[in-house]
């Protein structure tokens, strides 16, 4: 083993690492590859050069909350689903609803939830967004019965690639602006 | 209950029974509830159906129509109805704080119902919000993760194991064996007590016994030689037998000492 010399050299441990990774890798994580002998701004050179080279093959490499990631360009993605034809499951609207507040509001209380909603918390749904790991609980709220405050966490970013919550589609998009005015 | 019909009058167009599109079967109706998320997903329902104004309620039709659902809902699912219930009561208290006279200072944003109007945008904002959320691409539906094979996957390496490796291993299991195999006839078949008794046994009958006599080395193993020495010293530190030479490199005799 001698460590790498050329920027050639170094694209191509970082697209190895990538490939094999299985979930994105962070800068921090990518720097121990070069054993300490690598900038941080050379690495996301690096990385952008990398992201061009695929440009015209199968694999996008993408920046999500997380780090990095190699995903199968879109135009695939139909016909990768084959190959898994039980799809997964659709969450109910009361699971989607509770998740958009958490993700819009964020951080919020089950009463918050309650507020916007209309109606009580179904206690499976929040567990349910718990064990997809998209949502956590990150403190409690100063009020008597301190409620728990939950936040949508960087599983829930990176599944929907995204890199941070800005990302989302803005909310103002969803008020005022799509409501239909009377005749 | 179920079969009277409602009478609603939406921008001077009379209702009399349940939109098409909403129509279940009454043994059904606890599904269609399910179908709405609460009472501010009704009133939304009920406001966009009818191309109400959402900024100017029309608060007298909207009520009058939302308590028909709250009615059929009651009779049915009781434990449901009561977020409904608490916004009849809300729809009821606006009707009515609109319809006393208003002070002249009054300004325009003291609507009473100004706080629904807010829900209720609010609460559209967040379906609208969560409806773009489940038709964004994920991971595990839309989107596939690159993952190519490495052994580091599954973490623990397996050790590597060389041809002379396993011969090493086979010898040492042999003279482990070898050793157990010994030891385990010392502790099995052999006891130095039990040779003690022997070997007293023996000087009863004979009196007097030649050190050499007491050892079969024909066809004894030397293990069990060993034993029927250290029994021999056994015997002579309980003082049970006496040892005697008479000179150096003589013969070596044994007696019991109660023969005396």
């Amino acid at each position: 083993m001698h460590e790498p010399e050329n920027i050639t050299e170094m694209k191509q441990i970082l697209e190895a690492a990538l490939l094999t990774a299985g979930q994105p890798l962070s800068l921090d994580e990518m720097l121990k590859l070069f054993a300490g002998r690598m900038e941080r701004a050379t690495l996301r050179m690096l990385l952008d050069e990398l992201k061009a080279e695929w440009t015209d093959k199968t694999l996008d490499l993408v920046q999500v909350a997380s780090g990095y990631r190699f995903q199968a360009k879109a135009q695939y993605s139909e016909f990768l689903a084959r190959l898994n034809p039980e799809r997964q499951p659709k969450y109910s609207r009361a699971v989607m609803e509770t998740l958009a507040i958490i993700a819009y509001r964020q951080p919020v209380t089950r009463g918050d939830i309650e507020q916007i909603r209309g109606v009580a918390v179904n206690p499976n749904v929040i567990r349910q967004l718990q064990e997809r790991e998209w949502i956590d609980v990150v403190g409690q709220r100063e009020v008597p019965g301190r409620p728990s405050l939950y936040a949508t966490t960087k599983y829930f970013l990176d599944d929907l690639n995204l890199r941070s919550l800005a990302e989302l589609p803005p909310y103002e998009e969803f008020s005022q602006a799509e409501m239909p005015l009377s005749d | 209950m179920l079969e009277s019909t409602i009478h609603v009058k939406i921008k001077g167009e009379t209702l009399s029974e349940l939109p098409l599109d909403l129509y279940i079967p009454p043994d059904a109706l606890e599904v269609y509830l399910d179908t709405f998320e609460g009472p501010l997903d009704l009133l939304l329902y009920l406001i966009r159906k009818h191309n109400l104004d959402i900024l100017d309620i029309p608060m007298a039709d909207l009520t009058v129509q939302y308590m028909g659902y709250v009615e059929k809902m009651k009779a049915i699912k009781l434990e449901l109805a009561a977020d409904y219930l608490l916004m009849s009561a809300m729809l009821i208290e606006i009707k009515s704080r609109m319809l006393l006279p208003k002070p002249a200072e009054i300004a325009e944003e003291d609507d009473p119902r100004a706080e629904l109007v807010r829900r209720l945008m609010e609460y559209e904002a967040i379906k609208l919000a969560a409806q773009r959320l489940d038709a964004m691409p994920m991971v595990g539906a839309e989107i596939q993760v690159a993952s190519a094979y490495y052994q580091h996957i599954s973490q623990i390496k397996p050790p590597e194991v060389s041809l002379d490796d396993l011969i090493e291993a086979w010898k040492n299991v042999l003279k482990r064996a070898t050793l157990n195999q010994h030891h385990k006839l010392g502790r099995a078949e052999l006891s130095v007590r039990e040779h003690m008794s022997q070997i007293l046994r023996r000087l009863k009958e004979e009196g007097l016994l030649e050190f050499t006599a007491l050892f079969d080395v024909v066809n004894e193993g030397v293990p069990k030689l060993v034993v029927n020495f250290l029994a021999i010293l056994e015997l002579a530190k309980e003082g049970l037998i006496r040892i005697t030479q008479q000179g150096a490199f003589t013969p070596i005799y044994i007696q019991t000492n109660l023969s005396e």
